[in-house]
Order: C-alpha cells, then sequence, then structure tokens
C-alpha cells in the first residue's frame, strides 16, 4: 500500500516556553479533536519521504502520526493510494 | 590524544532525493544538471545507478544507455542544503568543533566526550536514518587525514575506527591515493619512484620524497605516518571570507584564449564586484580551468598590489590561462578567485603610490556598480560581452555557480 502526503489544517497551542501542541486537525473535511499528544521528535516520514517534527497523536482510539515541515506546514501520511513511479525525465 | 570523527554522506544528493520520496528506494536514481544550460550530465548517482556502471560527470544519454531504468531527478540545490544543515545539528549535540568539508561531509574533534568516538558515530548514523533518512560513513580516528580515509574504508552506513595500534595494518597496505590531497599528478610522481602503497609512502627517504614532490611530499608522508595534526576548525573560523571566487560552465565549449577571454573578464568583474561589496582587495588570483574531458587544473599568482578591480583580476588570470593552460582539449568552465584578502577599509597606511590607472579603474568600477544595483546587471557591460551573445547572457553574480572553491582550497 502506498501513502500520500496530504497536506491538513491544523489548530495549535504554543507554551510559555515555544513547546508546541496540536489540538485539532481537519481531515477528508471533518475536524478531529487530538486527545493527546504521546510523543514529539524530529524523524524521517518513512512512508511518504520527507522529514520534519513528528507529533505521534491520539485520536480516540487511533494513534496516528503529525508532521510539522520545515515550512511550518502539517501532513500526514495516507494510507491507500496506489501511483506508478513516475519516470522522470532530466532532458 | 585526539578524537577526530569524520561524516561522510553516502550519495548524498541521491539519498536526499530518495528521502523525500521513497518510492525511489532500491532503483537506480541520478540526479543531474539541466540540458539546455549544459549542465546535463550526471552530478550523483545511487548505489544502484553506480552498480550500472553509471559515472559522476558524463552526459545523460551515455547513463541512459548504461542502465535503461534509470530514473533521473533534476538536482534542487536547497533541499540539499536543507538537509546539510540539519545534519550539521545533529553533529553539533556532541561538539561544537564541527568543520564542514562541502555539503556533504564534516569533520568533528569529539575529544574529552564522556561516550567513546565509536559509541558517538553510532549515534550519529543512528539520529540520521531515523531523522532524516539518509545514511553516513564515518571514520573514527586520531586525525583529521585518518578520519577521513576511514569514512571512506566502508560504505554505507558504517564506522570505521584507525588507531594508533591498528593503522599500520588497516591504512599502509592502500594505495597512496586514498590520501587526502593525493592527486592524480601526485600518484604519478610516486609511482615513478615505486611507492605505490601508504606504507611505501611512510617509509619512503624524506630527501626522495622532497626531491619529486617538494615540501608536498614531506606533508602527505607525515599524513602516512599518522602525524597530521592539522586542528578541527569550528564552523564560525571555517566560515570566515578567506577567498571570493565565482565559476561557470559556458554554454559551449571555448575553442581558444579570445572566447575564454570574455569568460575570464565576465567572471573577474563579478568577483572584483563582490570584492567591493565586502571592502577587500584580493592579492592573490587563482584560474580554475576545466577541459572538455572534466580534467582540471588550478594555477594562481600573486599581484604587485592588492586589487579590487576587475580589470586587474582579469589580465593576472588571463596571464595565468596563457602560461599554463595548452590548449589540447576546449575548455568547458572556467573560475576566477581571489584569495590573501586585505580589507579596504582598515588600511592603516596607504601605500605610497595608487598607480593613477588602478584608482581610475576603481572609480569607474564603482560607478558601474552603481548602475548595476539600480538598472540590473545587464544595463551596462563590457564590449567585449557583445562579441558573443551565448557568453554575455550568463550572469555570474546571480546565478551563484560558485563551484571551485573547494576545489580550488588545496589544502585545509
Amino acid at each position: 500500500m502506498e501513502a500520500r502526503k496530504t497536506y491538513v489544517r491544523v489548530a495549535q497551542e504554543t507554551d510559555e516556553n515555544g513547546l508546541i501542541t496540536p489540538t485539532s486537525l481537519v481531515f477528508q473535511g471533518r475536524k478531529m479533536e487530538i486527545d493527546r499528544v504521546l510523543e514529539r521528535r524530529q524523524a524521517h516520514a518513512t512512508k511518504t519521504g520527507g522529514q520534519g517534527m513528528r507529533y505521534t497523536v491520539r485520536i480516540g482510539r487511533h494513534e496516528t502520526y503529525l508532521f510539522q515541515d520545515d515550512a511550518q506546514r502539517w501532513f500526514v501520511e495516507e494510507m491507500g493510494h496506489v501511483r506508478e513511479v513516475p519516470h522522470r525525465d532530466g532532458g | 590524544m585526539r578524537v577526530i570523527l569524520h561524516s561522510d554522506c553516502n550519495s548524498f544528493y541521491a539519498s536526499v532525493e530518495t528521502a523525500e520520496d521513497p518510492r525511489l528506494k532500491d532503483r537506480p536514481v541520478a540526479v543531474c544538471g539541466d540540458p539546455k544550460l549544459r549542465h546535463g550530465i550526471i552530478l550523483a548517482k545511487s548505489a544502484q545507478a553506480k552498480k550500472c556502471g553509471v559515472v559522476t560527470g558524463e552526459a545523460i544519454w551515455q547513463a541512459r544507455q548504461k542502465c535503461p531504468g534509470l530514473v533521473l531527478v533534476p538536482a534542487d540545490q536547497r533541499k540539499y542544503l536543507l538537509y546539510s544543515r540539519k545534519m550539521r545539528a545533529i553533529y553539533r549535540r556532541y561538539t561544537h568543533r564541527v568543520e564542514p568539508f562541502g555539503l556533504d561531509e564534516s569533520w568533528l574533534d569529539v575529544s574529552g566526550h564522556v561516550l567513546s568516538g565509536e559509541e558517538i558515530a553510532a549515534q550519529i548514523r543512528n539520529s540520521a536514518f531515523e531523522e532524516l533518512g539518509i545514511t553516513v560513513s564515518i571514520g573514527v580516528s586520531f586525525n583529521k587525514v585518518f578520519a577521513k580515509l576511514g569514512s571512506d574504508l566502508r560504505k554505507p552506513d558504517a564506522t570505521t575506527v584507525i588507531t594508533p595500534e591498528n593503522y599500520r595494518d588497516k591504512v599502509w597496505p592502500l594505495k597512496v591515493d586514498e590520501l587526502l590531497y593525493a592527486g592524480r599528478a601526485t600518484r604519478r610522481r610516486l609511482a615513478e619512484l615505486g611507492v605505490y602503497t601508504i606504507g611505501e609512502l611512510a617509509r619512503a627517504p624524506e630527501e626522495l620524497l622532497r626531491g619529486a614532490l617538494g615540501k608536498n611530499g614531506l606533508m602527505l608522508q607525515r599524513f602516512a605516518r599518522g602525524e597530521d595534526d592539522s586542528p578541527v576548525l569550528c564552523a564560525e573560523e571555517a566560515d570566515e571570507i578567506k577567498s571570493i571566487g565565482n565559476s561557470t560552465t559556458t554554454p559551449r565549449d571555448l575553442k581558444d584564449e579570445e572566447e575564454a577571454k570574455a569568460v575570464l573578464y565576465l567572471l573577474s568583474d563579478s568577483v572584483a564586484a563582490r570584492l567591493r561589496a565586502h571592502h577587500f582587495a584580493c592579492a592573490t588570483v587563482s584560474v580554475w580551468m576545466r577541459d572538455s574531458e572534466l580534467n582540471s587544473l588550478g594555477r594562481q599568482c600573486r599581484l604587485p598590489v592588492a586589487s579590487d578591480t576587475g580589470t586587474d583580476i582579469a589580465q593576472a588570470a588571463l596571464g595565468l590561462l596563457r602560461r599554463h593552460y595548452p590548449w589540447e582539449l576546449p575548455l568547458r568552465s572556467l573560475g576566477v578567485c581571489g584569495s590573501d584578502l586585505q580589507s579596504t577599509q582598515a588600511r592603516v597606511q596607504l601605500p605610497l603610490w595608487v598607480p593613477p590607472r588602478q584608482r581610475r579603474e576603481r572609480e569607474l568600477e564603482g560607478a558601474l556598480d552603481g548602475i548595476r544595483a539600480r538598472w540590473g546587471h545587464n544595463a551596462v557591460r563590457r564590449g567585449l560581452m557583445l562579441c558573443d551573445r551565448a557568453t554575455a547572457d550568463l550572469n555570474p553574480v546571480d546565478d551563484h555557480a560558485l563551484q571551485p572553491l573547494g576545489a580550488m582550497r588545496g589544502r585545509g
């Protein structure tokens, strides 16, 4: 199964030390509350490529990764998209 | 004893592209330049592409012939800079003494750290993979030269430790060209003396080396014996401006001196403009020349009086080209670099006599800087540039084709 990098709208809180906590995200038109941030660390997005600050978040009973890239955009690794590898041409 | 690490990101450009797009994983990938600007050559390749025989510097069509499934990705310098910066941030968790050597290599001095060099190397490799998705090879040793050599010994994603106890077994059987700064010409000279391995170099009679290679021969011998004591410079020290240079690959090969002259003037003007912007004058001018088969050659000379004018720099550069370039092959790329920089602001004692010609040149070129700042680089240019439109349309100041500084650095 292939994954797609999907940018999402995120509401976040920043505390007095600059620590960022995402509180909710909008995915496929649905707003989802983030119940808890379980871990934050710099990480490679192994499924979609790219890297950034990775938040392991709990939404209901699901755990998922939410990334913030260097342009401060948020993305998730959306599963289930099969794509052909493009034969990219430099010429 | 010092603990020095040399970290080398494996196939850096291709690895970054794969980290950004995992579908490229395990496929032969090559990063290439823009064919329209004649940068259409292979700049970097993945391990799989290397297995097919793809080599850096060859034309895209050649690489395609060897490796039909080759995935070509255009170079994206900004992406590589970002990953390079993130790698350095990882290094700085262990020491502030990090000396970059290009985008993909760095030396670290971790002497006195609570962890051993090998442990730090393992952690760095782990962080690079988990945080950025790329692999690095690390050499751990007691000097910079052996650390660099160690990082080349096993790839990818490996640590090699070279100690005072094992270097005779690990390093000495290797060929001399594994040694930093031992290039093609040096290797040939050493071969004439019957010196092929690093061990033979370490044991060769000093007079023999001095005779064949001068001071450099003795320096290489010290390296071979593990006696390199050059310090790892902090990034801030390494970043201090020591030279200002520009280079370019021209849209078509340069056939003779007349064509090269236009390019040299163009590059010299841009070097001079940047020198003036930083309030420097240079006392040494170097030229870097690369022929159509990608052999490169660097030569330098001193100016009679330090200068920041394009005319002085171009004349010196042209003189060097005349003396040293044999024109057996056409030229593909040229670079001009000013070094031995002197501040033009803090000059305590004015030279007794500034030749009136140089003073006029400075005033003239200062006026040109002003015009270009307001109306763009091509608002005013030398008549020479009009002879060849393709060359004249190059804008070295804004194009940032700044390759050769590393190549011209010679010794670190």
